[in-house]
């Protein structure tokens, strides 16, 4: 049913370069990215409707490599804001070159010019002087990629604000005017959920919850990344970590640490997994404490059911 | 995308598969709605799986919300067309104060707990539905009961340094207002302006145990969650439920009308006066929110009567976990302000090292304590005294 879908070379925005959601997983799985029939669909119609997708999910689940893998697609930059908190509009938006300003000035005054206000005021605040943050950078740039990277960091204040940008992709800069999107950007908003983003910020988007991939398509993501990883290993790392999520642990892995694994396993030349090297590169998998003290001891405790029993477990699933 | 052959106007099952979800709790509005039908326009809507997710992606915006949009999808579009599944809610009864005779027999869905507490539970608790009785029959009463919490909750909250900065007389210099002083002189150097970082209030976050066990005083203490839901300043308060589930009551209390509030959670609540599992509840409060964010740096106030139906060493455990992550946690037990209390019950017992203070929580008195410890004045004169 998937085929790879190609993009369209003149860039007509009223109809999506690709024809339906397959079309678009396709594509995503030519870059290195296995999507899955939502994932898929919504990718599919951010770029269509050229609405906002809003994906929450665990950390590790890949929100952030979506927008980085549709970027990709669809041959366009990707403009990535990283939200922390007390991230305000001049670091997001705009911000006035200060120091350029006040050079600027000075050059007037010494120059003679100092009388003539009215025009000094205007030459300072044009266009030369302003410089564009990401969300500027994304309304002036088209095409693009918009990643709002884990959004629920920022504050109250900043969603509100992100809020306004989002939903007309104008900007107002009170002494230049307004600044338009020829066409809307396609805007990935990521969340850990960390706390509940407001409503509204969500009600503009698409929302979508990334689960962890299943143990075929975890195998095949594996394999996809390390084309130098054996059939054997992809498989032991893949049914082990799909174990590890079921035992309640404090931070269930994610598939980014299936990744890092893997990385780590085969940087130790290992061809299948053991419970030896399982202990030794455990670090690259959990994250706490606790968690890698619960694992380690039921590896060595003999019954390895942490890495082997849980193979069952995922096999039969 | 759809053959022309096959395109037929979904609008009328999209608005009754809408209305179906309003009813199960799911916000799904107008707004959502028209971007459910645009998707569908560049859908398949004869494929069921490109309606389910042109669907899901718009009319959900939380994980509760897909977890309730599966069941209505297969109710909807299942083999049984139409067929709700809705439960019906709770009465509202059961959220209103219970009789001193119901309240005798209450105590006994603990009894995994030590014995002794039970008989001064009891007899103490009738004594208490009468006054609770009191505030929920009087409404002049129970303003009166508001106000005076609304009085606490005005106090200086605990506050901590956020990132965000605001103008201020000493910091960093703030080149915006620096250079408009400048242009103001005519280029004359001015006064530079400064900014600082801002303070705010921490987040506070109240876990409202509404097992059997506490039915008595369920009704008081979710009102005291509405009050401090609306203290005004400060990122929202978050309020949880925890009976046999575990439920985000927030936005059901953002109705300003505490009865509606009230209400609203009433119909939120599918396990009113259940048997509790105090420690995986927890858990599960940890894993999908307080480990994330939303425990970090917080006061973190527990409103429960310890008693642990389950593994008391679980409890243990996520207490420490919640200990290490939240600023403050404030443990407020009902039963706390008999005389001659001591914390036997074995959940208690375990999770005391773990909690910072140890308040009381059964009477007009001690919540507006329990009200100002929250907000921030440290009262710390009945702090732990027991652990």
């Amino acid at each position: 049913m998937r085929h790879a879908g190609g993009v369209s070379t003149e860039r007509d925005l009223t109809a999506p370069a690709f024809a339906s959601p397959d079309a678009l997983a396709g594509a995503l799985d030519d870059h290195g990215y296995l999507a899955d029939e939502g994932l898929a669909t919504a990718g599919y119609l951010a770029v269509a409707m050229r609405r906002p997708l809003f994906v929450e999910g665990d950390a590790g689940v890949g929100k952030t490599a979506l927008a980085q893998a549709l970027a990709a697609v669809l041959h366009a930059p990707l403009i990535r804001l990283q939200c922390y908190e007390g991230i305000d509009a001049s670091q997001a938006l705009y911000d006035w070159d200060f120091p350029r300003q006040l050079l600027h000035l000075r050059a007037a005054e010494a120059a003679g010019r100092g009388e003539d206000a009215d025009s000094l005021e205007h030459e300072i605040y044009s266009r030369r002087f302003l410089i564009a943050r990401p969300l500027l950078q994304a309304i002036e740039t088209d095409p693009c990629v918009l990643l709002v990277d884990e959004v629920d960091r920022a504050d109250d204040e900043f969603e509100a604000f992100l809020l306004e940008v989002l939903s007309d992709f104008t900007v107002s800069i009170p002494e230049l005017g307004t600044i338009r999107a020829a066409t809307p950007p396609v805007v990935v908003v990521t969340s850990n959920r960390t706390r509940e983003v407001h409503d509204a910020l969500k009600r503009r988007c698409f929302y979508h919850w990334v689960e962890h991939p299943s143990f075929d398509r975890e195998v095949a993501i594996v394999r996809r990344r390390f084309p130098a990883a054996t059939d054997r290993l992809a498989q032991e790392v893949a049914t082990a970590v799909q174990g590890l999520r079921t035992v309640g642990l404090l931070k269930p892995p994610g598939v980014a640490e299936t990744l890092d694994w893997t990385d780590a396993l085969l940087a130790l030349g290992a061809t299948h997994l053991d419970e030896d090297l399982a202990t030794r590169t455990l670090g690259a998998v959990l994250k706490y404490r606790e968690d890698h003290e619960r694992v380690a001891q039921s590896i060595v405790g003999g019954h390895a059911s942490l890495l082997s029993g849980a193979a069952e477990a995922a096999g039969a699933g | 995308m759809s053959g022309e052959s096959e395109r037929y106007d979904a609008t009328d099952s999209v608005v009754g598969l809408a209305r179906t979800l309003r009813a199960a709790g799911v916000d799904a509005g107008p707004e959502r709605v028209h971007a459910m039908v645009q998707a569908l326009d560049l859908l398949d809507p004869g494929q069921r799986d490109d309606v389910y997710w042109a669907g899901r992606l718009t009319l959900c915006s939380s994980l509760d919300d897909t977890e309730r949009y599966d069941r209505v999808f297969a109710a909807y579009f299942g083999d049984r067309p139409r067929a709700l599944i809705r439960q019906q809610a709770a009465p509202a009864a059961q959220l209103r104060l219970v009789h001193g005779a119901d309240d005798e027999t209450k105590p006994g869905t603990g009894d995994d707990d030590t014995d002794d507490t039970t008989p001064m539970a009891a007899a103490a608790s009738r004594t208490e539905v009468l006054r609770h009785r009191d505030i929920a029959s009087m409404a002049a009463a129970d303003r009166l009961l508001m106000q005076q919490l609304l009085a606490a909750f005005r106090l200086r909250a605990d506050m901590r340094r956020t990132r965000r900065t605001g103008p201020a007389r000493t910091g960093r210099l703030d080149p915006h207002r620096t250079l408009r002083r400048l242009m103001q002189a005519g280029g004359e150097p001015a006064r530079p302006a400064w900014r600082d970082r801002r303070q705010r209030p921490r987040r506070v976050v109240l876990l409202v145990d509404i097992s059997g066990s506490m039915s008595s005083y369920a009704d008081a203490l979710l009102r005291f969650a509405h009050v401090a839901s609306h203290r005004g300043r400060g990122p929202r308060t978050e309020v949880f439920t925890i009976g046999t589930r575990l439920t985000r009551v927030t936005r059901e209390l953002a109705y300003r009308d505490p009865d509606r509030a009230l209400k609203a959670i009433a119909d939120a609540i599918p396990d009113w006066s259940g048997g509790t599992r105090l420690g995986d509840r927890l858990r599960q409060f940890l894993d999908e929110w307080g480990q994330r964010g939303l425990a970090r740096g917080a006061v973190v106030v527990l409103l429960s009567d310890g008693w642990e139906r389950g593994d008391v060493t679980v409890l243990g455990d996520q207490m420490t976990r919640l200990h290490r992550l939240a600023h403050r946690v404030v443990w407020a037990n009902p039963r706390a302000g008999r005389p001659g209390y001591a914390p036997l019950a074995a959940g208690m017992a375990a999770a005391l090292p773990s909690v910072d203070v140890f308040v009381s929580g059964h009477s007009v008195a001690a919540l507006e304590n329990l009200a100002s410890i929250v907000a921030g004045a440290a009262d710390r004169s009945r702090e732990v005294a027991y652990a």
